[in-house]
């Protein structure tokens, strides 16, 4: 009578006579497993949505902005210099590390088209851009060195702007827009990026060719920016070093002097905001666990109690034969059937909790299936330790004592 | 001395017991000599305190002696390990207990096939064994019911084929009657001794009621850790009836049995 089968069957005979019982007892672990999965799946939905939306920024770039200028005494912030031009972008194109660099020529401007009009931001760049953010466009395509190099009129809209000039739903595509009384061809929309981290609406803008930028808008031979990605998140500060290298041979900066120029990156942020974001789902991971601790603390508190009252129940199975080693298996396999079955009605009830959220609380979510195993084993573990203490206590009863316990 | 045929199934020698409760020391048996042959039908009597209950314990090997001897069927089981106790009890031993012990909410089949489970019967030959004792003590019609909806005398009946499933080498019954009312008490001391007559089956009653120790065909008496008589009811010739009148008449034969 040591065979799994046998005691599984003993186990689950013994679990059906005691119908509500055995449910109340799962109640715990149901409860702490779904927990588990809906907090989970909460904090990593909550992780890969700011994850993204640090990846949108550009966990890889690197924005190199031009020094202050100082008149008359006056120091000016970062940018109020004008030393960046479109041709120190090009030098940096060759450094190792560099997968893509694009000047930044901004402007604001009222935007004309569709008999609607618009104030909104002009972004003179370069094809690379859309590489740069990972910005693909919704409709159309994104305009190629050739516009570049033509200095062509031809815009890219972003989808606040497509809205607000196209309320009506035509297709922008083909359109003209006026961008200060020049005309421009839509040849594209870009997909909605939403907010950015700072609240600011990224779809709110315009691109164009940076040529076409400098020579028909701002009248300038310089740039606001210059936006270079590395080719890796881990190879920023090494490009960042030789971006600032080369820039300063090239506006040659003696050694010791102030730079003309400011080169920064966004991979603290990112680090920052994955951290916190591990940090969330730990937390609620945490809180999770202690609710399957307490799931497996009921179990035991159960089982204890079972084996109390059970306990002439186990002088008399001593006596027809069992050993001590059946009835601790018996009881072993029923606080694991138990805790086993909990877990899985748990997993269901995760899910189903987990869906709720998302679509009533349009939470993001995302149920790790890691998560999911883990639980059902520690579920399954939570049985065997839980259960271990009451089910020796029953198999060291004194079967004389046990048939007389009253 | 009681003049032994047969093989014996109960054979003890000086057997004695001793439990330690602190400080003190209390003797449960102070050196018990007696042999239970294959086919016997012995009722063990004596008031509470007199060791009859740990001898039956002992006897039905939920406990080890503290000293002495004690063969089981010719194999010496004085010094057993508790899953070679319980291995034996499994295939040669049936117990009936006064609180007939069956499992609630659980069909009285189920429980008549109880020790085969531990015994390791297949299930399939579970069914028809447990089946064919049930209709020997006559419950076989009882088979789905609970033990709640069931008389105390259908449950103890019911127990009675628990306890006869593995062909038991003995049956220990203990107070089977503590719990009935005098008809009912009747009717399962009827079965008890068609078992040991029709069937050969060996048992031993532990009982403080004369009334009842008399169906049985010897009676041993236990006081204050000791036997103090033997008496086998055939050869004294006396009817159950006489027997049961009173406990010193029974005492008298003291001198006549006890060697």
């Amino acid at each position: 009578m040591s065979d799994f089968k046998g005691i599984l069957r003993l186990a689950l005979r013994a679990l059906i006579r005691n119908k509500s019982r055995s449910i109340l007892t799962m109640l715990g672990i149901v409860i702490g497993v779904a927990a588990v999965i809906v907090t989970v799946a909460i904090g990593s939905g909550a992780r890969t949505s700011v994850q993204n939306s640090i990846n949108s920024l550009g966990s890889n770039l690197i924005v190199v902005q031009p020094g202050s200028l100082t008149t008359g005494g006056s120091r000016g912030g970062f940018g109020s210099a004008s030393t960046l031009t479109p041709a120190d972008g090009m030098a940096l194109v060759h450094l190792p590390g560099v997968a893509a660099v694009s000047p930044d020529v901004t402007v604001r401007a009222q935007v004309v088209g569709n008999g609607n009009n618009w104030q909104t931001q002009i972004q003179g760049v370069a094809p690379t851009y859309s590489q740069i953010r990972s910005w693909d466009t919704a409709t159309g395509a994104m305009f190629t060195q050739n516009d570049v190099n033509a200095s062509a009129k031809v815009a890219v809209l972003g989808q606040t702007v497509v809205s607000e000039l196209f309320p009506d739903g035509s297709n922008p595509i083909g359109q003209t827009i006026m961008i200060r009384n020049v005309p421009f061809t839509v040849i594209g929309t870009l997909v909605s990026l939403g907010q950015s981290g700072m609240g600011q609406d990224q779809d709110d803008t315009v691109l164009i060719p940076y040529t076409s930028a400098m020579e028909r808008l701002t009248g300038l031979t310089t740039v606001n920016s210059l936006m270079v990605s590395a080719t890796t998140a881990d190879q920023v500060d090494a490009v960042q070093s030789e971006v600032t290298a080369a820039l300063e041979q090239r506006h040659r900066i003696p050694a010791g002097q102030q730079d003309d120029f400011q080169v920064r990156n966004l991979q603290s942020i990112a680090a920052a905001a994955s951290s916190t974001g591990a940090v969330m789902e730990f937390l609620l991971a945490g809180v999770a666990a202690v609710s399957l601790i307490v799931g497996g603390i009921g179990i035991m508190n159960i089982m204890m109690v079972s084996v109390t009252e059970r306990t002439r129940e186990i002088g008399l199975r001593m006596s027809v034969g069992a050993r001590g080693r059946t009835i601790l298996n018996q009881f072993l396999t029923e606080s694991v059937v138990l805790s086993s079955i909990g877990g899985l009605i748990g997993i269901a009830f995760g899910f189903i909790g987990t869906f709720l959220v998302a679509s009533l609380a349009k939470w993001p979510t995302e149920v790790p299936i890691a998560w999911v195993i883990a639980s059902v084993v520690f579920s399954g573990l939570v049985g065997v330790f839980f259960g271990y203490y009451p089910a020796k206590k029953a198999a060291s009863l004194n079967p004389i004592e046990a048939l007389r316990f009253e | 001395m009681k003049v032994h045929s047969g093989d014996p199934v109960v054979n003890v020698r000086d057997l004695r017991k001793i439990y330690t409760l602190g400080e003190a020391q209390v003797v449960a048996l102070a050196g018990i000599d007696l042999q239970i042959d294959r086919g016997e039908f012995v009722a063990v009597m004596g008031p509470s305190g007199s060791g009859k209950s740990t001898f039956m314990q002992i006897t039905g090997l939920l406990d080890n002696p503290t000293s002495g001897e004690y063969r089981f069927e010719g194999q010496d089981v004085s010094h057993l390990d508790a899953d070679a106790r319980a291995d034996i009890r499994s295939r040669r031993l049936g117990f009936v207990f006064q609180s007939y012990n069956l499992l609630p909410r659980t069909s009285a089949l189920e429980n008549v096939e109880l020790p085969m489970v531990y015994a390791g019967v297949p299930e399939a030959q579970r069914k028809q064994i447990a089946l064919e004792k049930m209709k020997i003590v006559g419950v076989d019609h009882l088979a789905d019911h609970a033990p709640n909806q069931m008389s105390g005398g259908q449950q103890q009946r019911v127990a009675i084929a628990r306890s006869l499933v593995n062909n038991p080498g003995l049956i220990l019954a203990d107070e089977p009657t503590g719990a009935l009312d005098t008809k009912t008490s009747e009717d399962v001391m009827r079965i008890f001794k068609e078992l040991n007559e029709e069937q050969g089956i060996t048992i031993m009653l532990v009982t403080h009621e004369p009334d009842i120790a008399a169906h049985a065909k010897r009676v041993v008496t236990f006081r204050d850790g000791c036997v103090v008589s033997d008496a086998s009811l055939d050869k004294l010739g006396m009817t159950e009836g006489k027997l049961g009148m009173t406990e010193g008449k029974l005492a008298m034969t003291e001198r006549e049995v006890v060697a």
